[in-house]
């Protein structure tokens, strides 16, 4: 199954009523591939993220993880929708981070980094600790490890929301517009953590930013989302250098005039 | 006016009748804080039983506790469900209460913020983890205050036990003042003593709440 992608959307529609807010989306993510998804709001790049999380439900087509598939299983040759059992063993290979955290107010940092490893993967109270200490350190958060939410701040909360997801042992990173919700001078901390998850580590991820310097630097493709539809997606630097669509120049000369 | 002798007389046996009071609170709120838990988070499990548990709260909540309690006192039998009269009445008492601690317990789900299910399934837990780990210990204290209420107020209801006959102190004191045609005391003992353990009762739930905030707040 190596060769195929790790992530695959095949023909994946998604309505809220009868607004349509992905079109048919067709689009693979290849192993260890970093994608920035960036577009205007409402283009449908928050719900790709959302419905590969198993946040959203789709309304058509059929997402595939690490070469099976998320949203169905095979039953007598045929797919047909999946159920609960198949889809919590499947998404167990996605980790999400999310614009506001979220991280469990009642728990420190070092327990919201063992809770699931705990009661998820059965780990050992001491070995799932081990781990999480690992990854605080690695966040830069060792420190902070017995502090509530509460006390930290932002762009310290999103640290741990990021060791939190890793110590699931994920193959796909999803980023949620991470950075939105931070006073701009923790923005810098948080991306550099993610950059170092991308250098030291062999995993898939896709981000929707809205940090173009950012995407450019970092990531292996930008894919431009429009009306529920990729407008346009290539290599950074040639896709910010020089966009080839129209919608693409203006979103690009917009964000940057505001930047 | 007012027999010193007497009050001394029927200190004691009142003192016992206290003791079934306190029991059928103490039964009655339990019943009411796990079943009311119950109903509303069968409601979010399965979202199918949410209009039968709506019509089962506000039967509940508008019909009156002593009728409910006659119900399945009187009523039970004809059905093959013959209990004693505490039996009967706290079992009443908990699951009238048990509807209104059901809307406690909902509105502090909804206050829950939509991340904290999301960040759930994001780490793939269980739905019963989620629930165990994640949201109830999240909704406790801030209904804490209005399950206080409640237990007062349900407290405060266990004298409607005495139409059946419980031996609560409602219906000891009535049952002296029948006996003796002197009602000043019992009466107002029987009232001292609920003026005293809500009072109690009022000041440990505020204890409680600053415990629990100084807690959240850390």
């Amino acid at each position: 199954m190596t060769d195929s992608p790790m992530v695959r959307f095949d023909k994946v529609t998604k309505r809220y009523g009868p607004l349509t807010v992905l079109d048919s989306l067709d689009l693979d993510i290849a192993r260890g591939e970093k994608v920035a998804i960036i577009g205007p709001s409402g283009s449908g790049k928050t719900t790709v993220l959302r419905m590969l999380m198993t946040l959203e439900a789709i309304d058509g087509g059929v997402i595939y993880v690490d070469g099976e598939p998320l949203t169905h299983m095979e039953r007598n040759g045929k797919l047909v929708p999946a159920d609960k059992a198949h889809i919590r063993r499947v998404r167990a290979k996605i980790g999400m981070v999310f614009q506001s955290f979220n991280l469990f107010p009642h728990m420190t940092a070092m327990q919201n980094c063992i809770e699931a490893p705990t009661t998820v993967l059965g780990m050992k109270r001491r070995e799932a600790e081990a781990r999480a200490a690992e990854l605080l350190d690695m966040v830069g958060l060792s420190a902070k490890k017995d502090h509530y939410p509460s006390q930290l701040s932002g762009g310290q909360q999103q640290r741990v929301a990021i060791a939190r997801a890793l110590a699931m042992r994920p193959k796909i990173m999803l980023f949620d517009e991470v950075t939105s919700a931070l006073d701009p001078e923790l923005v810098g901390e948080v991306l550099q953590v993610i950059r170092r998850l991308g250098e030291e580590h062999d995993l898939t991820m896709l981000m929707v930013t809205h940090q173009m310097g950012f995407a450019k630097e970092f990531a292996d493709r930008a894919c431009f989302f429009y009306q529920g539809k990729i407008c346009e997606q290539g290599e950074p630097k040639s896709f910010f250098s020089n966009p080839q669509n129209e919608r693409t120049r203006q979103f690009l000369r917009a964000v940057l005039e505001a930047g | 006016m007012w027999d010193w002798a007497y009050t001394f007389e029927i200190l004691p046996k009142l003192g016992w009748a206290a003791i079934t009071t306190i029991q059928a609170t103490l039964i009655g709120f339990v019943i009411a804080a796990t079943l009311g838990l119950a109903l509303a988070l069968t409601r979010i499990a399965v979202p199918a039983t949410a209009w039968i548990i709506s019509v089962f709260v506000e039967l509940i909540r508008s019909t009156p506790l002593l009728i409910q309690i006659f119900f399945i006192y009187f009523v039970g039998p004809s059905f093959g469900i013959v209990l004693d009269a505490f039996t009967a009445g706290v079992l009443a008492i908990g699951v009238h209460y048990a509807a209104y601690c059901s809307e406690v317990y909902r509105a502090g789900f909804d206050n829950i913020p939509r991340g904290q299910w999301e960040a759930s399934t994001a780490l793939n837990l269980s739905t019963w983890t989620t629930f165990r780990d994640i949201i109830i210990p999240q909704i406790i204290p801030p209904i804490v205050p209005a399950l206080g209420n409640y237990l007062v107020a349900l407290f405060k209801e266990t004298p409607l036990l005495s139409a059946i006959a419980v031996l609560e102190l409602m219906q000891t004191a009535k049952i002296m003042g029948s006996e003796t045609f002197r009602y000043t005391e019992p009466m107002t003992l029987v009232g001292l003593f609920f003026l005293a353990m809500s009072l109690v009762s009022a000041a440990l739930i505020r204890a409680t709440e600053t415990a629990i905030r100084r807690r959240m707040i850390r």
